[in-house]
C-alpha cells in the first residue's frame, strides 16, 4: 500500500538517551511531516544541524496532501529537490467543472510560458516525504528521530525542555529554539494550552485513493451534482502510481462508519468512473476546520502548518502554506542563530505567516460556502451561477470549485520598503510579494537568486553603469533579458530589486543608489 | 457616486411588471434561482462594490423590519 517498512524511518537509539542530563540543541523541531522536514532542509542548506523528532515510524498513511503548487516547487528548487519531486509527480495545469453531467467551464492556471516550474504537481504526502527524508540524510545536518514522541513541553525564556518518550523509555532534552511543526493534533499546542479561533463545518467528505490503469486525462474534475451523487459535490484528481483521489460530499448526517466500508465506497467508485477494477489504497472520512492560533510566535517556540492553522482541502492551501511558513521561518531563524538579526525578525514570521493564513482561511471558507451552500438563499445563488456560467463570462469569476493556493504578497510587512514604483507599476512584483520566475540565459531567474538576499538590476542596456551595495551578504545580479524584464517593469526603464532569502521582493526602485539598498536589507532583517 | 433612491425609470409600472411576469409560472424555487440570478447580473453590470452593498443594507434592512 504505502511504501514498505524502510530503514529510512527506523527508529534508533540517540546518544542523547544514554546521558544523565538532557542534551542540549540548538533547533528542535516536532514532526517530521513535510513542513518539519522543509524547515530542517533549509536550515541544513544554511549549515544549521536540527533535531527532528516524529512519534512515527514510518511516512503518512494514505496520500493525505497530494496537490504541490509552483510556489511549492520553486521552494524544492530551491532545496535542491524539485526535479526529482516533478519527475515522480504527475503535472497538471487544467481542471474541468461539471455542473450534473454537463461540462460548464475549464480553466488553465498556467497559461504563458517562460516558467521553471508547472503550475502543480500531484504526489501523495508519503512519496515528497521520503524524498525530503533521503535529503535530510544526505545533509548529515539532520538527526531525524523516528519513534520519538514529545510528551512534555515546557517554555522558557530561553528556550525550552522536552520531554520524549521511545521504545527504550524516556528522555529529555532542552532547545534555544522549538519549532512545532506536529499537525492538526499537535502537541506542543496542547502543552501550551493553546487553543484555535475559528470554525468547524459540519459537511462530511468521504475520501478514497484507488489504483486503477485507465486513460484519462490529467486533470482537476470538479462536480456539483452529479447523478452518482445528487446534491452533492464530488472530486476527481489524479496521483502518481496510477493511484486517483476521488471525494465525494457526502453530508453532514452521514454514517461515517457505513460510509467507509470498502463495499459501500466501491458502489461510489464504480458510479463514478463505470464497471472497472480498481484496487483501494486508502479510504477516510473527514470534517474540516477553518482556524488558527492567535499567534505563532510564542517565545522561543514557533507554529507551523497544521499545528498553527487548517483550512479546508479545496485550494490546496494547507500543505502548500505550511511549506511556504517553512520557508519564511528558515532564513529567519538563520539570521537569528548567525547573529545577524535580533529575535524581533521572528516577530515578523508571525506577522506575515498569519496574513498567510487569514487569506487561505478566507479562500477556503468561501469556497466551502459555494460548494456546499448553507439555505435556499445561498443555494438559489450557487445554482444561479452553474447556470450562467456556460454563456456568461462574468459568472465564471464567481464559480468557485476551491481557489487553489497561490503565494502570498505580504503587503503590510514591516520587512518592506515603500514601493519606489508609480501606483499600480508592475504590481505583482510590489514589495511582499514573492519573485516570479523568468528565462535567464540557459537557467532560471529564481534559480540564479541563490540562498541568501538578491540585488537584481533589470536593465536593457547592460552597459549602464551601476553600483551594488557593497554587502556580503547581498549577491548582485544584472538581468538583460526580455521576458524578464518585461515581468518584472522594466521593459521601457531600468528596475533595481532587493530580494530576500525566501525569494519575496524586499524592496524595489527605478534608481538605486547603494545606500538605499543597504537601508532596504536592514529594514529587510528587521534590523 | 450613491446609491440612486429616487425613481429612474420613466414607466415605473412598466418595469416592475416585466419583473413580476418573469416569474408567472415558476414554482418558489425557480423564483428563487430567478432572483439570485438577475441579482447576479445586475450587480455585476453595476460593478461598483460599494453601490451593491448599500442596495444590500436597504433590502436587508426592509425585510427585517418587516419580521
Amino acid at each position: 500500500m504505502t511504501a514498505a517498512v524502510d530503514t529510512k524511518f527506523a527508529y534508533r537509539r540517540s546518544p542523547d538517551q544514554e546521558r544523565a542530563h538532557p542534551a542540549h540543541h540548538p533547533v528542535v523541531i516536532v514532526g517530521a511531516g513535510p513542513v518539519g522536514l522543509v524547515l530542517a532542509l533549509d536550515l541544513a542548506g544554511k549549515g544549521h544541524r536540527c533535531v527532528v523528532l516524529d512519534r512515527r515510524q514510518g511516512p503518512s498513511e494514505g496520500s493525505r496532501a497530494i496537490c504541490w503548487s509552483k510556489r511549492t516547487l520553486e521552494i524544492m528548487g530551491r532545496l535542491g529537490l524539485a526535479d526529482d519531486l516533478i519527475r515522480r509527480g504527475v503535472t497538471w495545469k487544467t481542471g474541468k467543472v461539471f455542473s450534473g453531467t454537463r461540462e460548464v467551464y475549464r480553466f488553465d492556471l498556467q497559461p504563458e510560458a517562460g516558467h521553471a516550474r508547472p503550475a502543480f504537481i500531484n504526489l501523495q504526502q508519503f512519496h515528497l516525504e521520503t524524498h525530503c527524508v533521503a535529503a535530510a540524510l544526505r545533509s548529515g545536518l539532520v538527526d531525524l528521530r523516528w519513534g520519538n514522541e514529545v510528551t512534555h513541553v515546557a517554555p522558557s525564556a530561553t528556550g525550552a525542555s522536552l520531554r520524549v518518550a521511545t521504545p527504550d523509555g524516556a528522555y529529555g532534552l532542552t532547545a534555544d529554539w522549538l519549532v512545532a511543526a506536529d499537525g492538526v493534533q499537535s502537541i506542543v499546542r496542547r502543552e501550551l494550552g493553546l487553543d484555535f479561533e475559528g470554525q468547524t463545518f459540519n459537511d462530511q467528505f468521504l475520501i478514497c485513493d484507488v489504483k486503477l490503469l485507465i486513460d484519462r486525462p490529467t486533470e482537476r474534475w470538479f462536480w456539483f451534482d452529479p447523478p452518482f451523487n445528487p446534491g452533492q459535490s464530488a472530486l476527481l484528481h489524479r496521483q502518481a502510481d496510477n493511484v486517483w483521489r476521488l471525494d465525494f460530499q457526502i453530508g453532514a448526517d452521514a454514517d461515517r462508519n457505513e460510509e467507509t466500508r470498502p463495499e459501500n465506497v466501491a458502489k461510489r467508485v464504480k458510479a463514478m468512473l463505470g464497471d472497472i477494477d480498481f484496487t483501494f489504497e486508502w479510504i477516510s472520512c473527514y470534517r474540516f476546520h477553518c482556524r488558527r492560533l492567535s499567534r505563532f510566535r510564542h517565545g522561543r517556540i514557533l507554529f507551523a502548518g497544521d499545528a498553527a492553522h487548517q483550512v479546508s482541502p479545496f485550494g490546496a492551501r494547507g500543505g502548500n502554506s505550511g511549506i511556504q511558513d517553512a520557508d519564511n521561518l528558515a532564513w529567519k531563524l538563520d539570521h537569528v542563530l548567525r547573529g545577524l538579526a535580533s529575535e524581533a525578525l521572528l516577530d515578523t514570521y508571525d506577522a506575515e505567516r498569519r496574513q498567510a493564513a487569514d487569506e487561505n482561511i478566507l479562500a477556503s471558507s468561501r469556497a466551502t460556502d459555494f460548494i456546499s451552500p448553507k439555505g435556499a438563499g445561498a443555494r438559489a445563488f450557487r445554482d444561479a451561477v452553474l447556470g450562467l456560467v456556460e454563456t456568461e463570462p462574468f459568472a465564471r469569476a464567481f464559480l468557485n470549485s476551491g481557489r487553489l493556493s497561490v503565494p502570498t504578497a505580504y503587503d503590510a510587512s514591516a520587512l518592506s520598503t515603500i514601493d519606489g514604483f508609480a501606483p499600480h507599476d508592475a504590481l505583482a512584483l510590489r514589495p511582499g510579494a514573492a519573485a516570479v520566475d523568468a528565462p535567464l540565459g540557459n537557467g532560471w531567474l529564481l534559480s540564479a537568486l541563490g540562498q541568501g538576499f538578491g540585488e537584481i538590476c533589470f536593465t536593457r542596456e547592460p552597459a549602464t553603469p551601476r553600483h551594488d551595495a557593497g554587502l556580503p551578504e547581498i549577491r548582485s545580479l544584472v538581468v538583460t533579458d526580455d521576458l524578464a524584464c518585461a515581468r518584472y517593469g522594466a521593459a521601457d526603464a531600468p528596475a533595481v530589486y532587493l530580494i530576500r532569502p525566501d525569494q519575496h521582493v524586499a524592496a524595489r526602485w527605478r534608481r538605486a543608489a547603494p545606500e538605499d539598498v543597504r537601508a532596504a536589507y536592514r529594514r529587510a532583517i528587521a534590523a | 457616486m450613491p446609491l440612486r433612491r429616487d425613481p429612474s425609470f420613466s414607466d415605473p409600472d412598466r418595469i416592475y411588471n416585466t419583473i413580476i411576469d418573469a416569474h408567472r409560472g415558476l414554482s418558489d424555487a425557480e423564483s428563487l434561482s430567478l432572483n439570485a440570478g438577475l441579482v447576479l447580473l445586475l450587480a455585476n453590470h453595476i460593478g461598483d462594490e460599494g453601490i451593491v452593498r448599500e442596495a444590500i443594507a436597504i433590502a436587508r434592512a426592509s425585510v427585517m423590519s418587516m419580521g
